[in-house]
């Protein structure tokens, strides 16, 4: 005959005592007392809180957040509309046109090609972060800010004048 | 009746309701605060320096809510609920002695709205009519869980005053009187020299009778934590059974009346707590005060004292609070009935068996 209260395939089990309460337990004031010591502990302790305007808590240097469309080092838009971050997106989130760059546009876009508009609709990104492994240009990049919120669905589909690098930015 | 007399009480009557209004006040901001320091958090701290006018704002916040009144086929009582509520919330404070006496230019100054002799009487009469404004309530809010709520409240509010008044019986058999200022003046000091009488030796003892009658005070604790509903005993208000308890259907002031006038009743509560079993407005020293630095400062050090005392009473209902689970229902009963109310009997009876031999 197997015990059978003795198996454990965890090896984590632990045996449940039905025995009564003893004196002091029943008294329930000595429990009480030992939770109140507890809590008073914690009234003590060094708080969690982040007061969070002021002070903000530190992303991981490999958080992803909104999105950039970078430039070079001349303030020239370095997408080329190859749409190969439209088509790695697992979520569908982005869409772009192409046209092609005309004279005298040489300082605002640096290959021949360039995104007419580029959309990413965020609130279907899931932020994974494969349209920036997937860009052969090194054009977008996922920031450590955070999308805002908006009051309506058409705020969320951020166009070129939200995504792209900022000539003033510092650069990333 | 002289004119003196007349201003002297209205003067103390006024003071005595300003700052019950106060202190209840800043009990919910300090619930919220002493709630989120003992869950590690800071709780509110933006309205004001130190979250210090946040009371206001709820006070606004109350004001400019909706007064919605439900379909209910009474509309008087809905609204005498909370009113008779917070009345009898108020009125108990009228018999508790603050502080000793003030010379002022001769005059003697008793620091206490009303000294009547059966105060401890009048205290609890006040205090069961109190189930009254929680009973009309939640009955004319015509809902379920209202009447739910109400009939528990009132069913363990009257469970818990037999055992409350029982240890309290203990108290009066050593103090001898029933006025409060006289239960606090048997208090004197902290250290009585004469307290336990061998043959004609004195041993000293600590004259506080939560030192004289530690049993009494600790089921008289209980049983205040369950008169003025709060955590282990807040189930009439319980919000995962009874969504809001007895003041469910209620918005707007009524229902700040009722939030208001339960920390009004827990301040008053303290006070009695601090009044009967902590020595009131006595300290250790006071004597020497009294003698070497001057009567009103005495007086005044033990107003201080008597403050402290409530101010940590309120605080402990807050720490036990955030200790301590909710009962169920039946092992509250059970509690009052076949736990409290028997030792109740039984300290009552060493009590009387104690007095009888050290008095002959």
């Amino acid at each position: 005959m197997t015990d059978y209260k003795s198996i454990s395939l965890s090896g984590r089990k632990k045996d449940v005592s039905e025995r009564d309460m003893t004196f002091m337990e029943k008294l329930y004031l000595p429990a009480i007392m030992k939770g109140m010591g507890i809590t008073l502990r914690h009234f003590f302790r060094p708080k969690a809180t982040i007061q969070y305007p002021e002070q903000k808590r530190e992303f991981s240097p490999v958080f992803r957040g909104r999105h950039i469309l970078m430039r070079d080092e001349n303030g020239a838009e370095r997408c080329t509309a190859c749409g190969l971050c439209a088509l790695s997106c697992p979520a569908e989130a982005i869409t772009m046109t192409s046209a092609e760059r005309e004279k005298g546009e040489e300082n605002l876009y640096r290959e021949e090609k360039y995104a007419s508009t580029y959309e990413i609709n965020m609130l279907r990104c899931i932020f994974c972060g494969l349209c920036e492994e997937a860009c052969p240009k090194e054009a977008i990049f996922l920031t450590q800010d955070m999308a805002p919120a908006d009051y309506r669905r058409e705020g969320f589909i951020y166009g070129k004048e939200k995504l792209v690098m900022k000539i003033e930015d510092p650069k990333k | 009746m002289d004119i003196l007399f007349i201003l002297e009480k209205s003067v103390i009557i006024l003071v005595v309701f300003a700052i019950t209004m106060l202190i209840a006040l800043y009990s919910t901001f300090g619930e919220r605060v002493f709630a989120a320091y003992f869950q590690d958090r800071l709780g509110p701290n933006r309205a004001g320096p130190l979250g210090l006018l946040q009371p206001l704002a709820d006070g606004v916040k109350m004001f400019t809510k909706e007064d919605f009144i439900p379909d209910t086929p009474n509309k008087f009582l809905f609204i005498f609920g909370p009113f008779m509520f917070m009345t009898t919330a108020l009125i108990s404070s009228s018999v508790i002695p603050w502080g000793d006496k003030l010379v002022i230019m001769g005059r003697t100054i008793q620091l206490q709205a009303a000294d009547i002799n059966v105060a401890i009487l009048f205290v609890f009469g006040v205090v069961s009519i109190g189930v009254y404004g929680i009973m009309i309530g939640g009955w004319a809010s015509n809902n379920k869980f209202s009447l739910l709520g109400a009939v528990r409240a009132s069913s363990q509010m009257i469970s818990y005053e037999v055992a409350m008044g029982l240890s309290i019986i203990a108290v009066l058999m050593v103090s001898e009187t029933l006025s409060l200022r006289g239960i606090v003046e048997k208090q004197h000091g902290f250290i009585d020299w004469t307290a336990i009488k061998i043959g004609n030796t004195y041993l000293p003892w600590f004259s506080w009778y939560v030192f004289k009658q530690p049993l009494a005070f600790l089921i008289f604790l209980i049983c205040a934590f369950a008169e003025t509903n709060r955590t282990p005993f807040d189930l009439p208000e319980c919000e995962s059974e009874l969504v809001g308890g007895y003041h469910t259907e209620y918005s707007s002031m009524k229902l700040g009346f009722y939030l208001f006038a339960e920390y009004i009743n827990m301040f008053i509560s303290s006070a009695l707590i601090a009044l009967l079993f902590f020595g009131g407005f006595n300290y250790p020293g006071m004597d020497w005060v009294s003698n070497n630095i001057g009567v009103n400062a005495a007086t005044l050090l033990g107003v201080g004292a008597m403050f402290a005392k409530t101010l940590f009473g309120i605080f402990f209902y807050m720490w036990v609070r955030w200790t301590v689970a909710r009962f169920r229902y039946d092992q509250l009963m059970n509690l009052g009935w076949k736990i409290l109310i028997p030792l109740a009997i039984v300290n009552i009876v060493v009590t009387g068996a104690v007095v009888l031999f050290t008095t002959n």
